[in-house]
């Protein structure tokens, strides 16, 4: 004997309806539950989304070198302090190292960069046409660097967008001359754009120019021939650690560095560092789906006692029903399914209402959200849990009722 | 039809014990109609609800159609409610935010009857009682006596042998009454319902064709009469 479960929705809504306001109380905490949780899910995914496209905006299968600590006079300078790196490190990784499939060589510095009446201050970065490859970068116009470039130390510039945002505006820079520290130098190219970097450094603020010029005209270094940074793009990911020992082994027998001497520099996987980034994101999406699923347990606590309520409230019709033959079963069910449609209703609501929160927050904030079919899913599963949970307690206890007291119950 | 052997109920109030049957042996025949009286206090209404199966006994056997159910679980009580009888009580008992035919549905609702009889027979039921174009009322917009004739469509929808009213006319006037009363004697004569009605009205007692006296949990008179 089976009561159809579409008649116990009905009655389930129109007891609900019944106490509209009550109803809609009970349902609010549901609702704030799953829209919280939907919502902040939508943030730490959109977060970790992100996080991954920018990963590939830097360049794949990235490693860094970078001139380490070198001792000088008794005092330990941390790494990057002095260089010792040399252009010819960056050429003898490029011919040795089988892993390796692109290097470029870095020597940067912050310059004050003029064209015309217009003057703005940018990262000026001296590489080898060897960075293009490297950090998966295109030109929108122009030329690259060239070798030739490199040989003759050239007084040529590639310019990133912002930069000629900044100097140009809507004119076409290619060919035209600006000066850098008081050098003049060509610009023959223009970046792609590339947005932000992971830690929110604008990637399009920059110049490049050829590392030669760099080291002769703009930045000062101790020895001729130093570069700061080489970067360098493995053959692939599962290349990475090869390269990286390829790398290491090299530049240890390049320096003259004995098994217990002192490393001068050090070799950096940015992919690695930004899957822990990643990583991150995950857990701190994990963390703010935890804290928003305690609203959602507390609206399930606000089902139960308005169900207990109910029960209480509604002893009489209870024993009416029983006294027409209710069986436990048939009871128990009526008072879950109400329970039931409080908490899935509220889910309904409160998936809408995440949706359109997580909307506003990337349209006010500026966060990048997205609500995945996932946590849609999820929130509204765990809501009918919720009111399965919540409701069953209240629903065993009606089923208890002794059908004589029951019906002398006003 | 019914068949209670020294039937005997105690209720436990706290740490005293109030017995409220003291052996109670009787004999209802198919097609009967009893009129139970006795002052309050006297085991009547406890004995009508062990006879409805709301209620078990302490000790004795009850049995129902040759059946004993004096230990049949609650779902099974429930299940012989729903086929095999009917309830009409002194407060109508009907659900307040339910029309009249919804009302009359429910015990239909609880044996599985799929939808469209359901409303059909509700209907039919509704009809028969004089009820045609109430159908849609909430109990709160019908007189007393269109509520009991509402209660009693419900008590008979399911064609169950035997009626249970429990003073049936206790909120009525006495015109209401009267009316009411010839419904119960038509069912008991055109549809050989079983009838037990409790009572402590004489006159409501003289529509009834046998009479049994409670007095202090044990039968003291048992009497046929001429309807």
């Amino acid at each position: 004997m089976v009561v159809s479960i579409w008649s116990t929705t009905k009655i389930a809504f129109r007891a609900l309806w019944v106490n509209k306001m009550r109803s809609a109380l009970t349902m609010l905490g549901i609702i704030i539950g799953v829209g919280s949780v939907i919502a902040m899910l939508a943030v730490g995914q959109g977060a970790s989304e992100k996080i991954s496209e920018q990963v590939a905006s830097m360049g794949s299968n990235l490693l860094i070198v970078m001139s380490g600590s070198v001792t000088s006079g008794g005092l330990r300078m941390g790494s990057g302090t002095q260089m010792t790196l040399t252009l010819e490190d960056a050429y003898a990784i490029e011919r040795e190292c089988s892993a390796v499939v692109a290097v470029a060589p870095m020597l940067n510095g912050v310059a004050q960069v003029v064209y015309g009446n217009q003057n703005w201050a940018t990262a000026v970065q001296g590489t080898t046409p060897g960075i293009l490859e490297v950090r998966d970068a295109a030109l929108v116009s122009g030329r690259p660097l060239t070798d030739q470039d490199i040989r003759a130390a050239a007084k040529v510039v590639l310019l990133g967008q912002t930069v000629v945002d900044n100097l140009f505006g809507s004119l076409d820079p290619v060919g035209q001359i600006i000066r850098i520290k008081k050098v003049p130098f060509t610009v023959i190219g223009v970046l792609e754009k590339k947005g932000q970097s992971v830690v929110g450094q604008d990637q399009d603020d920059l110049a490049y120019i050829p590392v030669t010029t760099a080291q002769k005209k703009i930045i000062g270094t101790t020895f001729a021939g130093m570069v700061r940074t080489i970067l360098i793009k493995a053959r692939s990911a599962e290349e990475m650690d090869r390269a990286e020992r390829q790398v290491n082994d090299l530049l240890k027998q390049r320096h003259r560095i004995s098994p217990k001497g002192e490393i001068d520099f050090s070799i950096r996987n940015l992919t690695q560092m930004l899957q822990v980034a990643e990583q991150s994101t995950r857990v701190m999406t994990l963390l703010l789906g935890a804290i928003a699923s305690v609203s959602l347990l507390v609206g399930g606590i606000g089902i139960m006692n308005i169900m207990l309520v109910s029960v209480t409230e509604r002893t009489r019709e209870i024993g009416i029903r029983m006294a027409v033959g209710a069986k436990t079963w048939a009871i128990r069910m009526q008072f879950l399914v109400e329970a039931l449609t409080l908490s899935l209703s509220g889910g309904v609501i409160g998936i809408i209402l995440g949706v359109v929160t997580s909307e506003i927050l990337s349209r006010l904030a500026g966060w990048t959200t997205i609500v995945s079919p996932l946590s849609v899913i999820l929130a509204f599963g765990f809501s009918g849990m919720v009111g399965i949970f919540f409701g069953f307690y209240p629903a065993y206890k009606a089923s208890l009722l002794n059908p004589i007291e029951a019906l002398r119950c006003e | 039809m019914i068949r209670t052997f020294d039937v005997t109920k105690v209720y436990q109030v706290g740490e005293m014990t109030v017995p409220a049957l003291n052996g109670v042996t009787l004999n209802i025949g198919r097609g009967d109609f009893v009129s139970i009286m006795g002052p309050s206090g006297s085991g009547k209404s406890t004995f009508m609800n062990i006879l409805g199966c709301l209620d078990l006994v302490t000790a004795g056997r009850y049995l129902l159609d040759g059946v004993d159910v004096s230990h049949f679980s609650k779902d099974e009580l429930a299940e012989i409610r729903n086929r095999r009888m009917g309830f009409v009580f002194q407060g109508f008992n009907l659900l307040s935010r339910s029309s009249a035919q919804e009302n009359v549905e429910l015990p239909m609702l609880y044996s599985g009857t799929p939808a469209g009889e359901r409303r059909e027979r509700a209907r039919e039921a509704l009809v028969k009682l004089g009820l045609e174009g109430r159908e849609h009322h909430l109990p709160n917009q019908l007189s007393g006596g269109q509520q009991q004739r509402v209660a009693i469509a419900r008590a008979m929808v399911n064609e169950a042998p035997l009626l249970f009213a429990d003073e049936p006319t206790g909120n009525l006037d006495t015109k209401t009454s009267m009316e009411i009363m010839d419904l119960v004697v038509r069912l008991n004569e055109e549809s050989q319902i079983t009838i037990v009605l409790v009572t402590h009205e004489l006159d409501i007692a003289a529509f009834s064709r046998r009479v049994i006296r409670f007095v202090d949990g044990v039968v003291v008179s048992d009497v046929k009469q001429g309807a």
